[in-house]
């Protein structure tokens, strides 16, 4: 229908977190006409989502606005790229319809996404990510006078604790699977990156226990209690909140489907942030977990290279090695108990969208065969919550992502034969 | 025969896992050997159809059928059996003629058939659009979920069969060589892996022929049957250049699986979005309520096919004790029943359950058949 809403440019960015905005922001001088894309209806990412609730930090508003006022940086928000168009084109999926938008360089800053793993009543309403919350509540979820436990791993439970404090929730407990030394560890290096260390004090509770984690949430329709073990107790705490994250898992499945080579589970980059293809680059957390600070420079760095000043992409490598030393700290501090691997049931789901319990997954050998037997991964997330959790499990991993990599709507597909030129196809024999 | 060692078969898609049910009924032992190189089973339709192209077709497939519903009963919900029949719709009224005539020909061999005018289809599938003339009904007709048939034959004869992951890189008709050099003897050894037949025959003429689908989120009611197109009989059959063909089949989960395009000579498994493109463009030709819907996943498949489209199923014409089962192209899941009883039977010396002579490996092997696959090249 609309192949109006079609487009070209020089760069584009996918994602419009800290990494991409900083990206466009310093490609904006070149004169090179750039687009931003991102899913959600504001630009900001994860970590300055906008919403009806939100007072973004004055860097963030400063940052935004300046791109704002770039003429030469289009941002396109609520568009979400759901498809490659080889050579050089990306299909997405807006609120008006479908689009091919062709570039000559990419700048992959899709960021990264929560760890959720399965234990007894982790589907239960009430349960979410612990980043989940946060962005319920900036998205206008009245907590006020709630009753929430926080649980989980990694710095994003002080901030989804704050969050919810600051909405008017009772934040009881923030239980951290991470054990008290290694934390104590994390906490004496603190010196070397100050603003780390403020950050923590402020965000600090006195509610924050090391070394515990949820092993069951009870509730008949709702969640009503969380029950938490720690090495020397089992406590049951009633609440009307769980918000339960396991760290973070970088973005990479357009990346994959690019053919960009991943290491760790994240896109390999070069020391001017270039992926393994040509023209295509990556920022921010889709290339490892580091927080916005590391995004940012990542973003900066990408940003220059992209648009032809390599020597000054070079000059920001001391500062992206700081906090890349941060995020090297924060892995060591915050690995993950093996005994988080016992938490579910035979009966607890750990395919949500295909209600596949843990018994389904047991017996299998391999990601390809669980597959095929229980539709684990198959449904509407495609496999982008199981997959991470079933790669925690089981030690499989997932298998490479396919378009859509969405759920997308049939008209939006259909746009990817605007750029072909390949014969009319011709009836056929029946479908078989 | 004799079967001291009992049976190796190659591939565990369904008509490998066929072809072992049917072996171990006898009582035989079988180890079943599979690569896992991602066969044509996990990635097709399970569209049990009847079809009539020709004789041999037909026979294959409505012998397969009623064995398909005589398993039904004791297959697992993870089987996903659905005997919800096929609609063939006219879009012409060339094509309402043929509906007429097919229906006719079924008829007189006792297939449940039915005529449907624009009127009653638009009653019993709303969804479709308007304009159609009708449809030829076909109440046999089913669905299946594959790999769990796979496995639901692999379990009925517990310690009989045996299932190992392992790549075959040598075969005769006394064992097989594996990846690894390992040597495994049998008496009967049955090929029945799908695409790589010619790669451990080459003398096989089997070629893939690749397809794309699509599954939607879950849209309960939207379908009842399975609804394809008659369109196809009219047109060239031509082996070049993707072609396509509308097929929509609602899933027990109320998702709706859309296929498909056939394409030679690719053997990637890549997802192309132009043809993609054009096999929705095409299926929301027939089901317009489909642009609106959100696709969950795309994938492709590659078929097995022969010259004459029809399977070889039987001994091997030059190669002592190997027995082939492959060449299925778009009718695998529905012929594995008659395929697996055809091919056994014939191991152990029964009557055919049909006539075996269309599918008999030497109308492309031997010293005749050499000359026929040399000719259709
Ligand atoms: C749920 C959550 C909450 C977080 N909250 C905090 C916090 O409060 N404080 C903190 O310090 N850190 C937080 N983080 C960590 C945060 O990820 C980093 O601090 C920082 O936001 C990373 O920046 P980035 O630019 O790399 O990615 P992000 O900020 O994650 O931005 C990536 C953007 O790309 C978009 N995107 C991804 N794929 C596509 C696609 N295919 N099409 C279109 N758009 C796409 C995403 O929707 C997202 O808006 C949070 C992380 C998560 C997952
Ligand atoms: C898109 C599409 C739609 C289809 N729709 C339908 C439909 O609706 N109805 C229908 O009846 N049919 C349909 N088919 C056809 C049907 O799926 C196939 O005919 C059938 O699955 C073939 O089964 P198979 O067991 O012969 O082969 P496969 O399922 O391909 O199995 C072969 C096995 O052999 C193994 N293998 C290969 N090489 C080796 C080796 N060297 N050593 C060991 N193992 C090896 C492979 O790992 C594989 O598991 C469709 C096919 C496609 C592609």
């Amino acid at each position: 229908m609309s192949v109006a809403l079609n487009r070209e440019c020089d760069l584009l960015i996918v994602g419009a977190g800290p990494a991409g905005l900083a990206a466009a922001l310093e490609a904006a001088p070149s004169g090179a006409r750039i687009v931003i894309l991102d899913d959600n209806p504001r630009p900001g990412g994860q970590i300055w989502r906008d919403g009806p609730g939100v007072r973004l930090p004055r860097a963030a508003r400063r940052l935004r606005s300046r791109v704002a006022a770039a003429a030469n940086i289009e941002i396109l928000c609520g568009a979400r790229v759901v498809a490659a168009c080889p050579p050089k084109a990306l299909l997405i999926e807006m609120p008006e319809g479908g689009a091919l938008v062709s570039c000559t360089k990419l700048i992959l800053c899709t960021g990264a996404r929560e760890r959720l793993l399965p234990f007894p009543g982790w589907t239960l309403p009430g349960v979410t990510g612990a980043g989940g919350l946060q962005a319920l509540i900036k998205g206008g979820l009245d907590v006020a006078g709630e009753r929430v436990v926080v649980a989980g791993s990694g710095p994003l439970l002080l901030a989804g604790a704050a969050t919810a404090r600051t909405a008017g929730a009772k934040v009881l407990q923030i239980a951290e699977q991470a054990g008290r030394e290694a934390l104590v560890r994390f906490g004496r290096g603190l010196w070397r990156w100050p603003g780390k260390a403020l950050q923590a004090l402020r965000l600090w509770s006195p509610v924050y226990r090391a070394g515990s984690h949820v092993f069951e949430a009870l509730g008949d329709q709702r969640l009503e209690a969380v029950r938490i073990r720690s090495a020397d107790a089992v406590l049951e705490i009633a609440c009307d909140r769980l918000a339960c994250g396991f760290g973070l898992i970088p973005n990479t499945q357009l990346g994959e489907l690019l053919g960009c080579a991943i290491v760790n589970g994240a896109i390999a980059v070069d020391a001017l942030q270039a992926t393994s293809i040509a023209d295509c680059y990556a920022a921010g957390e889709c290339t490892g977990f580091g927080g916005s600070e590391l995004a940012l420079v990542e973003g900066r760095i990408a940003g220059l290279a992209a648009s032809g000043q390599p020597a000054r992409a070079a000059g920001l490598a001391p500062q992206r090695e700081r906090w890349r030393r941060f995020a090297a700290a924060l892995e060591r501090a915050f690995v993950l108990d093996p005994v988080l691997r016992t938490l579910p049931t035979p009966d607890t789901l750990v395919c949500r969208c295909e209600d596949v319990p843990y018994a389904a997954l047991a017996g299998c050998r391999d990601w390809v065969e669980a597959k095929l037997a229980s539709r684990c991964g198959m449904g509407a997330c495609q496999g982008r919550t199981c997959g991470a959790a079933v790669e925690f499990l089981f030690g499989w991993s997932p298998p490479a992502p396919r378009p859509p990599l969405f759920p997308v709507r049939t008209e939006t597909l259909l746009r990817l034969a605007d750029r072909r030129h390949s014969p009319p196809a011709r009836p056929a024999e029946p479908g078989r | 025969m004799k079967c001291d060692s009992g049976a190796i078969v190659v591939g565990a898609g369904i008509v490998g896992a066929a072809c072992a049910e049917a072996l171990a009924r006898r009582g035989l032992s079988v180890r079943l050997l599979d690569a896992r190189s991602g066969g044509a089973t996990a990635a097709g339709m399970g569209h049990l159809v009847t079809l009539d192209d020709n004789d041999a077709e037909l026979a294959l497939t409505r012998d397969s059928i009623v064995r398909w519903r005589a398993w039904a009963p004791a297959m697992d919900e993870g089987c996903a059996f659905r005997g919800n029949g096929t609609l063939w719709l006219a879009a012409s009224d060339e094509e309402w003629a043929l509906a007429e005539n097919k229906g006719a020909r079924l008829a007189a061999l006792g297939e449940a058939v039915d005529l449907l005018d624009a009127r009653a289809l638009a009653g019993v599938e709303p969804a479709l659009r308007t304009g159609l003339l009708g449809a030829l009904r076909l109440r046999e007709d089913a669905i299946v979920y594959p790999p769990n048939v796979v496995r639901w034959l692999l379990r009925r004869h517990p310690g009989q069969i045996s299932e190992r992951h392992a790549e075959v890189v040598e075969i005769d008709g006394r064992g097989v060589t594996l990846a690894g050099g390992e040597r495994l003897a049998a008496d009967v050894v049955v090929l029945a892996n799908g695409i790589e037949a010619a790669t451990l025959c080459p003398e096989l003429p089997i070629v893939p022929k690749k397809g794309h689908l699509a599954i939607t989120d879950r849209y309960p009611g939207v379908l009842t049957h399975t609804v394809t197109e008659l369109g196809y009989l009219g047109s060239v059959h031509n082996s070049e250049g993707p072609s396509l063909a509308f097929n929509a089949q609602p899933r027990p989960t109320g998702q709706l699986l859309i296929g498909t395009s056939r394409q030679f000579g690719s053997r990637d498994r890549d997802v192309d979005g132009g043809i993609l493109a054009r096999m929705l463009e095409h299926a929301a030709g027939f089901l317009p309520v489909l642009r609106e819907l959100n696709i969950v996943r795309c994938w492709t498949g590659l078929r097995a096919a022969s010259p004459d489209s029809l399977p070889l199923i039987g001994r091997h014409p030059d190669r002592d004790g190997l027995w082939l089962a492959v060449g299925h192209e778009g009718l695998g899941v529905t012929a594995a029943p008659t395929t697996a009883e055809l091919l056994v039977g014939a191991i152990f010396g029964e009557p055919a359950v049909i006539d075996p002579q269309p599918y008999a490996p030497e109308r492309f092997l031997g010293r005749s058949g050499a000359r026929e696959g040399a000719e259709d090249a």
